[in-house]
């Protein structure tokens, strides 16, 4: 059994960071998503001419890319931290990794809220936005894999210190995630550097606006699983701990996350599949390596359920659905990650949906996209990273989550849930009626049909006020956690195996064989079709800017 | 490595309902032709007139046989060219008549656009460099939406046109 290492102040200090930036993100990035319900019901202007497009860019960049990596690259330093240590040096590396990113952060924010980058967070070319803006967001991949090969020398230092001995659960999923990260955003820093900055410089004529969008998404869709990955963790190894039981099987969920890997990346087409220029052989070969998604998924959802129900049992709650009922509700670290599990019953069948080749054009671009990843990245990801905070905090800060906070959480739990529901419902069937996303407030020609969209509007602004409370309750839970509750020892909980659980095949360590795999998937799904691309570029695109408004 | 006997179950059926549904849409794409539009035709950009389709006096809705319709739009910041009608003002409104088959040709000459009219099964994204198009058969009278569904700018929400689908 591995045993679970103290953070010195300097290493609390270090991943306390990353939630500061976390949660300054979520509510700056969360007033942007109220202003643009506002302005999106019809009944309110933006105030002092701000444009509706700037304040969407931020939306995008701050609460998906920002808020989301810092998250997650110091929560995962924490586990790392936990499980396998980190030394001093490993400890600078990672404060330049947080620098790096954070001064890409500052510079790619600053050149949107100056209105020179109103191009949202896909940015997708011919328009070209400041080239500060691209440099900004290399900075923050750059600074990401800073994190992702310090990680790779934590879990490595510890195998040399324990021959034999597999890694920790924990520091093995990690490296999962990582090497997922860093073998996904090669293709957006390649589109960035290769392909944006010298033409956004001038450097370079034109671009190859197809190519440009096959490796945005060859990294966008794997992101979103760097995004759910932690949640998994949470789920995987530490809600168990927190519900008084035990890991259900160490084995099958490494399988699960080799097989996340694999499945991750040669799917980018999917989000492609109402392009002009890809051979619709290849959009549905990759819709095919798409749903392998489910193996793991399924494999999930059993084994959480699984623990519940054998952790109820163990605990003496002998009827059909008496360890369900017994779970333990009113412990928000429980709770909030427990409704995340949920929305991903209705976030799930969406993505089926919308990964279904021909089908997927009923509800492409539409708002209902928008409906669908509030349920994913904005309920079940955000309200387990929330779970995962109210201890992850005081633990860090040296103070406790008390009863009164716990309450607070719940509390806040609900209104984020009940917002939500009113707000991607909305979204959602304002989408299969045709409405789109991304767009101000707009009467178009007129008619039944727009009169319709704008009412399911005002829901969204109704959803959307209910769910700025909510961030503003969670502001004031975080301050609390890390500046004001009383001190003392909050527990880092990670669940252990049963003592008498069968030993992990070692096979599940090979990292030469999975990511082999992972790599030769990727050349069968793209190798192909993006040699198409490049011999049937047409002429490639000028830069435009006064669309934008520059 | 061991697998919990409910748990072979569930994956078995899992695995099994998923091959059955991919069964369903390969066969409605491949046999049914129902494949999302992917048509690897391209064209200069910034020189999208010396294309047949797209020469100004081609723009606009045209009969080709008997209930058939092609329409030929030319996408830009922010506006659907859809041809001019006889006193020279711009097209923003296609009618056609219920029940007829219309093919939708659009390509652009500046940004990346959407092309949906919404409510029916037409819903493109539109780029520079490539061709979209997409057949169509107005089942349903009505007026229907055609909005830009991909962000293209800050007048991005005033980009729209009209299908009208009237009763014979």
């Amino acid at each position: 059994m591995n045993k679970h290492l103290n953070f010195t102040k300097k290493e609390s200090r270090l991943y306390m960071s990353f939630m500061y930036v976390t949660f300054a993100s979520l509510l700056i990035g969360g007033l942007m998503g109220l202003l643009q319900t506002f302005a999106r019901s019809g009944k309110f202007q933006l105030p002092f001419g701000i444009n509706y497009y700037t304040i969407l860019t931020v939306h995008g960049v701050i609460l998906g890319l920002v808020l989301t990596t810092f998250f997650i690259i110091g929560f995962q330093f924490a586990l790392l931290g936990k499980t396998v240590g980190l030394s001093d040096k490993q400890r600078k590396w990672a404060w330049i990794s947080f620098w790096t990113m954070l001064i890409g952060t500052v510079i790619a924010a600053v050149t949107i809220l100056v209105g020179q980058a109103n191009v949202l967070y896909t940015f997708y070319a011919p328009l070209r936005a400041h080239v500060a803006f691209y440099i900004g967001l290399a900075l923050v991949i750059v600074g990401s894999w800073i994190a992702v090969f310090t990680n790779f020398r934590q879990l490595y230092v510890w195998k040399k210190a324990h021959p034999g001995e597999k890694s920790p659960l924990l520091a093995f999923m990690v490296t999962i995630n990582m090497a997922m990260w860093f073998i996904a955003s090669l293709g957006v820093a390649a589109s960035v550097l290769i392909q944006f900055i010298p033409w956004s410089l001038g450097y370079a004529e034109t671009i190859n606006v197809l190519l440009s969008r096959t490796l945005f998404w060859y990294f966008g869709h794997p992101l979103v699983y760097f995004w759910l990955l932690p949640a998994y963790m949470a789920w995987y190894a530490i809600i168990p701990k927190i519900i008084g039981g035990k890991l259900f099987s160490d084995s099958l969920a490494r399988l699960s996350f080799i097989l996340l890997l694999m499945f991750s990346i040669p799917v980018g087409f999917h989000h492609q599949l109402t392009e002009p220029g890809i051979d619709p052989t290849w959009k549905f070969i990759q819709v095919v390596l798409t749903f392998m998604v489910v193996i793991p998924t399924l494999m999930t959802a059993f084994s959480i359920f699984a623990t519940f129900e054998t952790t109820g049992r163990r605990k003496g709650y002998k009827s059909l659905f008496g360890w369900f009922r017994h779970l333990p509700w009113k412990d928000v670290r429980f709770l909030a990650p427990f409704i995340g599990m949920v929305a991903f019953i209705p976030g799930g069948a969406g993505g089926i949906v919308n990964a279904s080749h021909q089908v997927n054009t009923l509800i492409h671009n539409t708002i209902w996209v928008t409906g669908h990843f509030h349920l994913t990245v904005a309920t079940t990801v955000i309200l387990t990273y929330f779970g995962v905070a109210y201890w992850l905090v005081p633990h860090l800060t040296g103070r406790r989550l008390t009863p009164k906070l716990n309450k607070l959480g719940i509390i806040q739990t609900i209104i984020w849930t009940l917002g939500m529901t009113i707000m991607s419902t909305s979204m959602h069937i304002q989408g299969l009626l045709g409405g789109p996303r991304r767009s101000n407030f707009s009467n178009y020609a007129g008619g039944a049909q727009v009169d319709t969209w704008i009412n399911y509007q005002i829901a969204q602004a109704v959803g959307g006020t209910i769910l700025f409370v909510a961030i503003i309750l969670m502001t004031y839970i975080f301050i609390q956690l890390a500046f004001f509750a009383p001190r003392g020892v909050q527990e880092f909980p990670i669940a252990e195996e049963e003592i008498d659980a069968e030993p992990t095949p070692k096979i599940l360590e090979n990292w030469y064989l999975w990511i082999g795999i992972t790599i030769a998937l990727i050349l069968f799904a793209y190798t192909i079709p993006v040699i198409d691309i490049l011999k049937h570029s047409p002429p490639g695109s000028i830069p435009f800017d006064w669309p934008i408004g520059r | 490595m061991h697998l919990h006997k409910y748990e072979k179950i569930w994956l078995v059926f899992g695995l099994g309902s998923l091959a059955l549904f991919l069964l369903i849409i390969g066969f409605a794409a491949f046999w049914k032709g129902t494949h999302p539009q992917s048509h690897i035709e391209t064209i200069d950009p910034q020189n999208v007139e010396a294309h047949e389709s797209f020469k100004p006096e081609n723009l606009g809705l045209r009969e080709v046989a008997d209930g058939k319709y092609i329409v030929n739009i030319v996408a830009s910041a922010f506006n659907y060219d859809i041809g001019s009608d006889d006193a020279g003002k711009p097209v923003k409104t296609i009618r056609v008549p219920k029940g007829s088959t219309v093919l939708f040709q659009v390509t652009t000459k500046d940004v990346v656009h959407g092309f949906q009219v919404a409510g029916t099964n037409v819903n493109m994204m539109v780029e520079p460099g490539h061709i979209s198009r997409l057949e169509t058969v107005m089942k349903n009278a009505g007026e229907f939406t055609v909005v830009c569904n991909e962000y293209c700018g800050i007048g991005h929400h005033q980009m729209f046109a009209t299908v009208e689908v009237y009763d014979e």
